[in-house]
């Protein structure tokens, strides 16, 4: 009887000995948690869910200080895989992904101060100083940080306009049976 | 010959009688035709003609851009009236950009490149190139560039080529006609195309409802040992390439494959007659045959249209609406897409016109489902239609690319045998929709994320020289170090080798680099 208390109890001491220096001599430094959900984000440091950037908000996401909806660009599939890599359940039925957009500059307004430029974290606006600055669509990721900067409002936002290529079918409505002209059976078959 | 089966499919009332005995009928000249840059799968042409430009018939208008993509040529002689946006023949209605020709009722050919006299001793590519010049694309339909398919023989080994008569869509008898009137053009058209592929069997597949056809191209292919006739069973979708592939040589298609990887390539007896023009007389692809059709009209015809024509002087030619048009379709009432207006064009790939009431079009308020199954006996692709519908109205988008949506041919079989009238196949191309906008996201933030970081290493670096610089500046007398030199070379490095996006890094040293004149030349990202 005691011995087995006193085997068991030494055990224990040996093994909570060995996992406490474990724990403090083999701690690993980054948080893994942290590196794997700044990998799941953008990476386009573009700032819209309020932190500076992806590795500040992976840092908030990590510590249970952030939503997993807070990345508007990602979207609901970035919502989704943060949610699984976090292990919580998020209901994202409802949540709508953000229509893209991209910055245009009137060309009339343009002072060519360069400040819009300077905010741009992917380099999506090219200029030169007093000279007409231009924005190459498809680097803009439609953060709106520019507009802000904008001492004329030169710049602003607008959805990216569908294209032939972009277009595709709506989401059918059912009760008003707007689909494609399937034939019927009544009259076909 | 012996043929194998296929899942799936619905038998279909054809409704072919109102045009398969009406013989193809040439179109008068319309005064003005147009003709969008995009005919057909892959880039946009390039247009080589200015406004105002006379041009002759056969005239190339508009050069092919890239590895996929096809020219377009002039239907008729005239002037340029504009190059403009204009309504395409497409289900979003948007407008894409459209050469306007004015017709001036010569309709005068111009010089075209003399044809070949015997291809049979021509080479695969020679034979490709007279096919890519002439523009000619997949009459079917799906208005793929035939160059690119017969330029296939580098990269795959194909042993059967499979002519596509099946037209298994209701309405349309545009190939039956083809077959009948032309079947000398479609076998010779088929023979170039084996040849070039190296193909050493011809196998021209027709649906068992065109007897004609098929007596007409048996006694044209009789004299060539290596073409045979296949009568196909009357089942829709039998005109499916991947499903015509294993009826006839009993080979499965992997999913996203293509059937030249199963060693069979699938053309269409109209791409075949284009490609004997095309071949033999050098002859560009500048009109071909369309079925107008539907109750709404007050006759059908197989009508020989110029490319560009506007559907609504297609209507006019037959009579006019006697009865009001629940909806004008382009292509088969099955596979077809409703047109936004009577102004968009006849296309390459528009091989029907028509134009249903609603008694036909029969669309009904949708019902519960009952899972009585019926959709997934129908399915050609052996998909689950019920379940897949489920998850994509619940935007379980994922969900459903996992149980294979984008396998979903759009054929429409479910939809049309569903008791409860649901839109089926509807939510699977909105499905696929919805996925080719994730992929095209996912892509486009990857360039994101490597422009951010490029842009960080920049800063990074012009921190560094902007530290040297001051460094150096603090004593100018000291003679300079190892150190200060290697920095200074770094800095000369930041300047002039910015990586990253070249235009817009490029802007960094106040390059000009939109075509703008630039005077200063401050470095921008060097100020206080």
């Amino acid at each position: 009887m005691m011995l087995a208390i006193g085997s068991l109890t030494a055990l224990g001491v040996s093994l909570g000995a060995v996992l406490g220096a474990a724990s403090r001599y083999l701690a690993v430094e980054v948080d893994p948690l942290e590196s794997d959900l700044l990998d799941l984000l953008p990476g386009s440091q573009c700032g819209q869910c309020g932190f500076v950037g992806c590795g500040q908000a992976a840092a908030a996401l990590a510590k249970g200080e952030a939503p997993v909806t807070l990345c508007g660009p990602g979207g609901k599939a970035v919502a989704e895989k943060l949610a699984r890599r976090l292990g919580i359940h998020a209901d994202l039925s409802k949540h709508q992904d953000q229509e893209p957009q991209v910055a245009i500059i009137n060309e009339d307004l343009c002072i060519g101060c360069l400040r819009c430029f300077q905010e741009c974290t992917t380099d999506a606006i090219v200029g030169a100083p007093k000279q007409l600055h231009t924005v190459i669509t498809e680097h803009c990721h439609g953060c709106g940080k520019c507009t802000k900067t904008c001492p004329t409002g030169a710049v602003t936002m607008c959805p990216v306009p569908t294209t032939l290529n972009t277009w595709h079918w709506h989401k059918p409505v059912p009760k008003k049976g707007r689909h494609r002209a399937t034939i019927g059976r009544r009259a076909v078959g | 010959m012996r043929l194998f089966s296929v899942r799936g499919g619905v038998h279909l009332d054809y409704r072919k009688d109102r045009t398969r005995n009406l013989g193809i009928v040439p179109l008068p000249m319309p005064a003005l035709l147009y003709l969008p840059l995009t005919q057909h799968v892959g880039a946009a042409a390039e247009p080589v003609v200015v406004a105002g430009q006379v041009v002759r018939k056969g005239e190339v208008l508009a050069t092919a851009q890239g590895a996929v993509s096809a020219p377009v040529h002039a239907p008729t002689s005239g002037r340029i009236k504009e190059i403009t946006g204009h309504v395409s023949p497409h289900p979003s209605g948007l407008s894409q950009s459209t050469i306007v020709l004015e017709s001036d009722g010569a309709d005068a050919w111009g010089a075209l490149p003399a044809g070949i006299e015997d291809p049979f001793a021509a080479t695969g590519q020679e034979i490709a190139r007279r096919v890519a010049e002439a523009g000619v694309v997949g009459l079917g339909g799906a208005a793929f560039p035939a160059a690119v398919k017969l330029n296939l023989r580098a990269g795959h080994t194909v042993d059967t080529l499979l002519i596509n008569g099946a037209e298994c869509e209701p309405y349309l008898t545009c190939d039956d006609r083809v077959m009948r009137e032309y079947a000398g053009e479609v076998v010779d058209g088929a023979r170039i195309m084996a040849h070039a592929l190296g193909a050493a069997r011809i196998v021209i597949a027709v649906e068992k409802n065109k007897p004609e056809a098929i007596k007409a191209i048996a006694n044209a292919a009789r004299p060539f040992a290596t073409m045979a006739v296949a009568e196909v069973p009357v089942r829709y979708p039998m005109g499916s390439a991947h499903h015509l592939v294993k009826v006839i040589t009993g080979r499965e298609t992997p999913a996203h494959g293509r059937t030249a990887s199963v060693g069979v390539l699938v053309h269409n007896v109209g791409t075949a007659r284009a490609i004997h023009h095309a071949v033999r007389f050098g002859r560009p692809l500048i009109s071909r045959v369309v079925t107008v059709s539907g109750g709404a009209l007050k006759s059908g015809h197989n009508i020989e249209v110029p490319l560009g024509t506007l559907v609504r002087e297609l209507i006019d030619f037959c009579g006019g609406m006697v009865a009001h048009a629940d909806q004008v379709i382009s292509g088969g009432p099955m596979m077809g897409h409703p047109l936004p207006s009577l102004e968009a064009p006849v296309v390459k790939g528009t091989c029907g016109i028509l134009a249903l009431t609603a008694d036909e079009t029969n669309v009904q308020p949708t019902g519960p489902c009952i899972r009585c199954g019926s959709c997934v006996e129908a399915c050609p692709s052996g998909l689950v239609p019920l379940q897949l519908a489920t998850l994509i109205q619940h935007e379980d988008i994922d969900g459903a690319a996992k149980l294979g949506v984008e396998d979903c041919i759009s054929c429409g079989s479910c939809s049309y045998i569903c008791p409860s009238h649901i839109p089926l196949m509807h939510y699977f191309d909105y499905a696929n929709g919805r996925l080719r906008v994730l992929d095209r996201k996912r892509k486009h933030q990857e360039k994101l994320k490597t422009l951010a970081e490029a842009r960080r290493q920049r800063l990074e670096r012009q921190a560094a020289a902007r530290a040297a610089a001051k460094a150096k500046s603090a004593r100018p007398a000291a003679p300079p170090t190892a150190s200060a030199q290697a920095q200074t070379q770094t800095q000369a490095q930041a300047q002039s080798k910015p990586v990253g996006n070249s235009a817009a890094a490029a802007s960094v040293t106040g390059a000009p680099v939109t075509g703008l004149p630039v005077t200063t030349a401050t470095e921008t990202g060097a100020g206080p």
